[in-house]
C-alpha cells in the first residue's frame, strides 16, 4: 500500500525533460532577437554565429536608434492611452448592459432580442465592417485615437456582454432585493452591490481586452491612416522601410515593442492565465 | 414606483449602449452590403450594378485562390494547433516538475502580437534556416511559403489552446482513471476511451475558437509574405484589405467582405452543431 502510493507521488522526469527541451521553440526567437537587437551590423557576419553568437560589445545604441526613428515614446502613448481607456469603458458599459440584459432576459422580448442582436455581432469580421468604417469615421472626424476606442468598445461589446450576463446567473437576485428594501435606488444598488460583486469578471473582461487592444494592428492601421498618429505594433510596420537592411536597429525596435506586454505578464501571469481561461470555458 | 422608475433606467441604458453598437457595429455592415451593389472604386461617382459583383467573385482567379489559401490553411492550422496543444496540454498536466514555471513559459507567445513575432520569423526564415540547411528560403517559394504562415500562427496559438485544454483536463476526476486502471486502460486505452469524450466540450471550443482564427488570419501575412510570392499566400481578409483600400475594388471587395461574412457565420454554425452532437451522445 504505502508503495503504491509512493510511486504515484514520483515526478515523471521523461516528461519533464521533453518539456524543457521543447522550451527551446519558444526561447529560440527571443533570444535571437535579443542578441541581435544588442549587436552592431558589422558583428553579424553572414554565418549562423555571426548571427547567433552572444554580442562581443553589448551595446544598447540601437535602442536608442529605434526608439527615435519610431518615435517610440508617442506611439506607445498611444497604446497605453487607446488600451487602458478601452479596458474602462469596457468594464464600465458592458458590465452594465450585461447586468441590465442578464437581470431582464428570462421575463422580457426587449431584453432578449438586445441580447442575441449584440451577441450575433461576434460573428462580424472586421474585415467586413473595414471599408466603410473608414469612411464613416472620418466623415464623423474621428479618424484618430478617439476613434479607435470607441470601436473597440463596440468590437468586444458581444463577447463581454455575454461574459458579464453569464456570470449574473450564478448572483441571487435576493442581494438586490434586499437593497431596494432598505430604500437604495437601482442605480446605487447597482453601483455598490453588483459591481464589485462581479470583479472576478471584471478582471477577466479587462485582461482579454487589454491583451487584443494592445497587439491589434488592423484597427489602428485602417482608422488612423493620415493622422500621423500609430500605435506601437503599427509603428513596427510603417517604420519597416526605414529599417532597410539593418536588422540590428529593427530587431531593438521589436524588442522594444514586446517588451512592455512582457513585463506585464511577468507580473500578473497568474490573473492573466486564469482570465483567459474564463474567457474562453465560459 | 420605484419598480417602474427602475425600469426606466433600464432601459434608457440598453437603449444608449444599443445605439452605439448599431452605429458602429450594424450600420457599417448594411453600408458594406449596399457598397457590395455598386461599382464603387472608394472615391468618385458610381453606380448600382445589381449583382455583378458577385457573380464576378466567383469568376475572379484572384479571390477563389484566396479562398483556397485561407481554407487549406486554416483546416491545417487549426488541426495542428489542436494535436500539438493537446498533446502539450497532457504533458503540463502529468506529475512533472517545475509545473507552473513550464506552463507559464509555453504560455508566453500568447501574450505577444502577432505582427512582431511574424517579423522576427520573417527574419528567421529568410536567414537562419536557409544558413542551416542550405536551401532557399521558404518565403520565397510559391508552392511552400503558406507552410511558413502555418508554423508562425501555430506557434503563437497553441498557446491559448493548451492552457484551456489543461483547464479541461483539470475536470476530469481523478477516481475515474483509477476506476478505468483497474479495467485495464492505460495510457492510450485511458486517453481514447476515458480522457478524450470528458473533454469534448473542451475540444468543441477550441477547434471553434481556432478555426475562426485562422479564417481570419492577416497580421502574419503582413508580417510574412505580403500575400506572395505571387500571390500564392493572399488571405480573404488581406486580399480585402489590399485590393478595397488602394486597389479601387472598394464595391467588389465588399461583395467579398460580405461573402466572408457568411462562410464564417456557416463555418461557425456548422461545427458547433457537430461537434456539438457528437457530445451528446456520450
Amino acid at each position: 500500500m504505502n508503495q503504491t502510493k509512493r510511486v504515484k507521488e514520483r515526478f515523471n522526469n521523461p516528461v519533464t525533460v521533453l518539456l524543457i527541451i521543447g522550451l527551446f521553440t519558444i526561447i529560440f526567437p527571443l533570444y535571437m532577437t535579443v542578441v541581435i537587437a544588442l549587436k552592431q551590423p558589422s558583428e553579424m557576419t553572414n554565418t549562423l554565429s555571426g548571427i547567433l553568437s552572444l554580442p562581443k560589445h553589448p551595446s544598447f545604441s540601437n535602442f536608442v536608434e529605434a526608439i527615435r526613428v519610431t518615435h517610440f515614446w508617442s506611439s506607445i502613448g498611444n497604446s497605453l492611452i487607446i488600451t487602458v481607456a478601452t479596458v474602462v469603458l469596457c468594464v464600465i458599459l458592458h458590465s452594465l448592459l450585461g447586468y441590465v440584459i442578464g437581470r431582464n432576459m428570462s421575463n422580457s422580448k426587449f431584453y432578449k432580442s438586445a441580447y442575441f442582436y449584440v451577441v450575433s455581432g461576434m460573428f462580424v469580421p472586421f474585415a467586413v465592417l473595414m471599408m466603410p468604417l473608414i469612411k464613416q469615421t472620418s466623415q464623423m472626424h474621428i479618424s484618430n485615437v478617439f476613434g479607435v476606442i470607441v470601436l473597440y468598445v463596440v468590437f468586444y461589446m458581444p463577447m463581454n456582454t455575454m461574459l458579464y450576463a453569464g456570470y449574473l446567473r450564478n448572483i441571487p437576485l435576493a442581494l438586490e432585493e434586499a437593497a431596494t428594501v432598505d430604500g437604495a435606488t437601482s442605480w446605487q444598488t447597482y453601483w455598490k452591490v453588483i459591481f464589485p460583486i462581479m470583479k472576478p469578471m471584471h478582471a477577466t473582461v479587462a485582461i482579454l481586452t487589454a491583451l487584443a487592444v494592445w497587439n491589434d494592428v488592423m484597427t489602428p492601421l485602417v482608422i488612423m491612416n493620415g493622422s500621423g498618429m500609430t500605435t506601437l505594433p503599427v509603428a513596427q510596420m510603417t517604420f519597416q522601410t526605414q529599417f532597410g537592411t539593418n536588422y540590428n536597429l529593427a530587431f531593438a525596435s521589436y524588442l522594444l515593442a514586446l517588451l512592455p506586454m512582457l513585463i506585464f505578464y511577468i507580473i500578473m501571469q497568474k490573473q492573466i492565465m486564469s482570465g483567459v481561461v474564463n474567457g474562453a470555458v465560459k | 414606483m420605484n419598480m417602474k422608475s427602475r425600469q426606466r433606467t433600464f432601459m434608457i441604458i440598453t437603449i444608449l449602449i444599443l445605439a452605439l453598437f448599431f452605429v458602429f457595429n450594424t450600420l457599417p455592415l448594411i453600408k458594406g452590403v449596399i457598397f457590395s451593389f455598386t461599382n464603387y472604386k472608394g472615391y468618385g461617382a458610381f453606380d448600382f450594378v445589381g449583382l455583378r459583383n458577385y457573380a464576378d467573385l466567383f469568376t475572379d482567379s484572384r479571390v477563389g485562390h484566396s479562398y483556397l489559401f485561407t481554407f487549406k490553411f486554416a483546416i491545417l492550422a487549426t488541426i495542428l494547433i489542436n494535436v500539438i496543444s493537446l498533446i502539450l496540454a497532457l504533458a503540463l498536466n502529468a506529475k512533472i516538475r517545475f509545473k507552473s514555471a513550464l506552463r507559464g513559459m509555453y504560455f508566453i507567445p500568447n501574450i505577444l502580437g502577432a505582427l512582431v513575432i511574424g517579423y522576427i520569423f520573417n527574419y528567421i526564415f529568410t536567414y537562419i534556416i536557409p544558413a542551416l540547411f542550405h536551401s532557399e528560403s521558404i518565403l520565397a517559394n510559391a508552392r511552400w511559403a503558406w507552410i511558413a504562415v502555418v508554423i508562425v500562427c501555430v506557434w503563437q496559438s497553441v498557446a491559448m489552446t493548451t492552457i484551456i485544454y489543461i483547464s479541461g483536463l483539470q475536470t476530469v476526476p481523478s477516481d475515474v482513471y483509477e476506476a478505468g486502471a483497474l479495467d485495464g486502460a492505460t495510457g492510450w486505452k485511458q486517453f481514447r476511451h476515458l480522457t478524450l469524450p470528458l473533454i469534448l466540450p473542451f475540444v468543441t471550443t477550441n477547434m471553434v475558437l481556432s478555426l475562426k482564427n485562422s479564417l481570419m488570419v492577416f497580421d502574419q501575412i503582413v508580417a510574412l509574405t505580403q500575400g506572395g510570392p505571387a500571390q500564392s499566400t493572399e488571405s480573404i481578409s488581406f486580399l480585402i484589405y489590399n485590393n478595397g483600400l488602394s486597389g479601387g475594388q472598394f464595391g467588389f471587395q465588399s461583395a467579398n467582405a460580405v461573402l466572408f461574412f457568411i462562410v464564417i457565420v456557416v463555418f461557425s454554425t456548422f461545427q458547433m452543431k457537430f461537434l456539438g452532437g457528437k457530445e451528446e451522445q456520450l
